[in-house]
């Protein structure tokens, strides 16, 4: 693998898509070809097809009713996969909305995930080892907050990144370019990353910004910014594993654009895409799917076949089963408890009506 | 023990808590080496080095976001905002994020912040420097917001509030930084959370106030001393949640209220004393509950605002119209 010049990246206002495999799974830049096992690169794309079926079996509980508000990830495997797979248990994660699938491969129980969707308090309830936060609602602020984990973990010593995730829409925020240029100022540990699936809703990316490339906006900060075949999991992967070790190296942050695409609405909150963009892209996006080509470059290595894929796509199906188990196994909120939780030293008055919440509640 | 400055004061106080606890950190605009635009962090550089004391880019949500992040760190951040005038570009890390963050978690992680921001008017600053805008964060669940009216309260104020394991927003008023001086142990202590304070005990009206309109009250309270009226003030310390017990009681006591506030009369503080009044001690009023505020403009260009400004005549008519009424 030919090492990245991130140095040279900082001052680079040429930035062009990286890429490892074409839409038929050939290794078009083996200078990027990361340095995975036959295992790891089984394992990612496991993963990639467990994400897969989880954003699919994710719509389908939301619109049978059984789960509540969720941002669909069916496209962006190679972009949330990919770069999570270059991620350690000790780093941070900040996502977004659309973020789930990191976050349960980071650690959370995917049954948590799914009562986060559904508006339930303990489906956020997170164990004090994992180092994440639920999906960030507001656009840009997980940005914000990303730069004060990192700078933290500077001060504490720890050679550990935080990671976050917005989309293009993300990136005209406020909060998005304090972020990513407090975390330059301080030379923190921070990788940000730019999911460009080309629609805010419904707002195309050309309309956000002038801009070429989101990767850019990282060069006014004085740190590198790359751009990535968003649709390519070796490429998000080695570009990403790349970032953080020259961010762990003491560098300062990172900002990566994946190019994606999200084929699905974007939540399930009553978006209608063909509102907004033809069919004839949506057909040429599929065709860039991550899952074929990935798929592919791995039959063409004998390591992967129709019956692993199967089992994968089963324990998957399994998995989202045993998790809404769960789900439905649990209590009712009360407000009783989501006053007694919000603060750690419950002030007098609040504490009156928390009281008062208690009796009317135990009837 | 010596006299001194509120700045003084809220210095040490900064002094202490750095000493006392390692996980605390100062940041934000101006803060190091140049001590803070009024000196609030004065030498604290010097002495406890830039990994403790440091600058930051001039972004408030940017501050505000490092606060919210280093949390999650385990550190116990004291950013400061250079003016509370600058909350609106810090709004959603405050109140959307820092005050929510320990709810919407289940009670997982803690938020240990203490903002402070000068606030208020009299001091002739440019636009949107002296805005009160503290009624704005009283609405916001989950933050506590706190205002010493004098040296004394403000370092035992400012220990409790970045010992406290709950978000703070410390208000200190412009006026009070070196208009009086009080006697300040050398010492840390504790001035407790949620209290407010009886300043001066009466028995004919309470007179119920916050920050430096605690100071114009006082001396109002003087004067009508003079001509037979015995007034009692209550400085709320803490605006939000409101200290219901200590407020009723004095309303209980005396029967008569006036609400006395430097922000605008629209919403805030005063606003939701009077629903708190009404609602729980209405029975105990034997006048209907006054208000003294500013007008429901915008804060005016400083060569207006001494006529904008309340003061101690403001309050002396109110309440002498409240105990003749």
């Amino acid at each position: 693998m030919k090492k990245l010049d991130f140095e040279e990246l900082k001052h680079n206002p040429e930035i062009k898509p990286l890429q490892v495999l074409d839409e038929d799974g050939k290794v078009v830049n083996p200078d990027l070809m990361p340095d995975l096992s036959d295992e790891e690169l089984i394992e990612l794309f496991k993963q990639m097809v467990w994400s897969r079926v989880l954003g699919d079996r994710t719509m389908k509980l939301c619109r049978q009713g059984r789960l509540g508000f969720f941002a669909p990830t069916a496209g962006e495997e190679a972009s949330q996969m990919g770069s999570n797979f270059a991620m350690s248990k000790d780093d941070f994660l900040l996502g977004g909305y659309r973020d789930v699938p990191q976050l349960v491969k980071h650690g959370l129980p995917m049954w948590k995930g799914f009562l986060w969707s559904k508006g339930h308090v303990n489906g956020n309830k997170y164990p004090e080892e994992l180092n994440a936060v639920p999906p960030q609602i507001i656009i840009g602020a997980q940005y914000a907050q990303t730069a004060g984990v990192a700078l933290g973990l500077k001060k504490k010593g720890a050679k550990n990144v935080a990671y976050t995730y917005t989309g293009d829409g993300g990136t005209s925020q406020g909060d998005f370019y304090e972020g990513v240029n407090f975390a330059s100022a301080f030379k923190a540990p921070a990788l940000f990353f730019v999911q460009n699936n080309l629609y805010a809703i419904s707002v195309p990316r050309k309309a956000q910004t002038a801009a070429p490339t989101l990767a850019q906006k990282a060069v006014a900060s004085g740190i590198p910014g790359l751009q990535v075949d968003g649709m390519d999991a070796l490429a998000v992967y080695s570009v990403a594993k790349q970032a953080r070790d020259w961010i762990t190296a003491g560098n300062g942050p990172v900002l990566i654009e994946t190019l994606c695409y999200r084929y699905g609405p974007h939540t399930t909150a009553g978006d209608v895409p063909r509102r907004y963009r033809s069919e004839d892209e949506e057909d040429i996006w599929l065709k860039k799917d991550p899952l074929i080509r990935m798929r592919k470059f791995l039959e063409s290595k004998g390591l992967w076949d129709e019956d692993q894929e199967k089992a994968c796509v089963e324990a998957a199906n399994k998995e989202v089963d045993d998790a809404m188990q769960e789900v439905e196994s649990q209590p009712t909120q009360t407000v009783t408890e989501l006053m007694q939780n919000e603060y750690v030293v419950t002030p007098p008055a609040i504490q009156k009506k928390l009281d008062a919440y208690q009796a009317k509640e135990a009837k | 023990m010596a006299k001194m400055t509120m700045i003084k004061a809220i210095t040490a106080a900064m002094d202490e808590e750095l000493a006392h606890d390692d996980k605390v950190m100062i940041f934000g605009e101006d803060v190091g080496k140049n001590g803070g635009v009024f000196r609030a962090t004065d030498g604290l550089q010097e002495k406890y080095g830039n990994d403790r004391v440091f600058d930051t880019p001039l972004a408030e949500s940017g501050i505000i976001g490092l606060a919210n992040g280093m949390a999650l760190e385990g550190f116990r951040p004291v950013p400061e905002l250079q003016f509370m005038g600058f909350i609106y570009e810090a709004f959603d890390e405050l109140a959307g994020q820092m005050a929510r963050y320990r709810f919407r978690m289940g009670g997982t992680r803690k938020f240990p912040i203490t903002v402070r921001a000068p606030f208020g008017g009299g001091v002739h600053t440019p636009e949107l420097h002296s805005d009160s805008f503290e009624g704005l964060l009283t609405q916001v669940p989950g933050l506590r917001v706190v205002a010493p009216s004098g040296p004394y309260d403000a370092k035992g104020l400012l220990i409790s509030a970045i010992r406290s394991d709950d978000p703070v927003f410390f208000c200190e008023h412009m006026k009070l930084y070196r208009s009086i001086k009080e006697e300040v142990p050398d010492e840390a202590y504790t001035i407790p959370l949620d209290k407010a304070a009886v300043k001066r005990e009466g028995t004919d009206v309470s007179i119920i106030t916050y920050g430096y309109m605690v100071q114009e009250s006082l001396a109002a309270a003087d004067e009508l001393a003079k001509e037979g009226i015995n007034a009692e003030v209550v400085d709320l310390r803490t605006l939000a949640p409101l200290d219901e017990d200590t407020i009723l009681e004095s309303v209980k006591k005396t029967g008569r209220v006036v609400l006395v506030q430097e922000a605008q009369k629209q919403a805030g503080v005063g606003g939701q004393l009077a629903s708190l009044i009404g609602e729980k001690g209405i029975l105990y009023l034997d006048a209907p509950i006054a208000r003294v505020a500013a007008p429901d403009t915008p804060y005016p260009f400083s060569d207006a605002e001494e006529v904008w400004l309340p003061n101690k005549q403001d309050i002396v008519d109110k309440v002498k119209e409240t105990v003749n009424f």
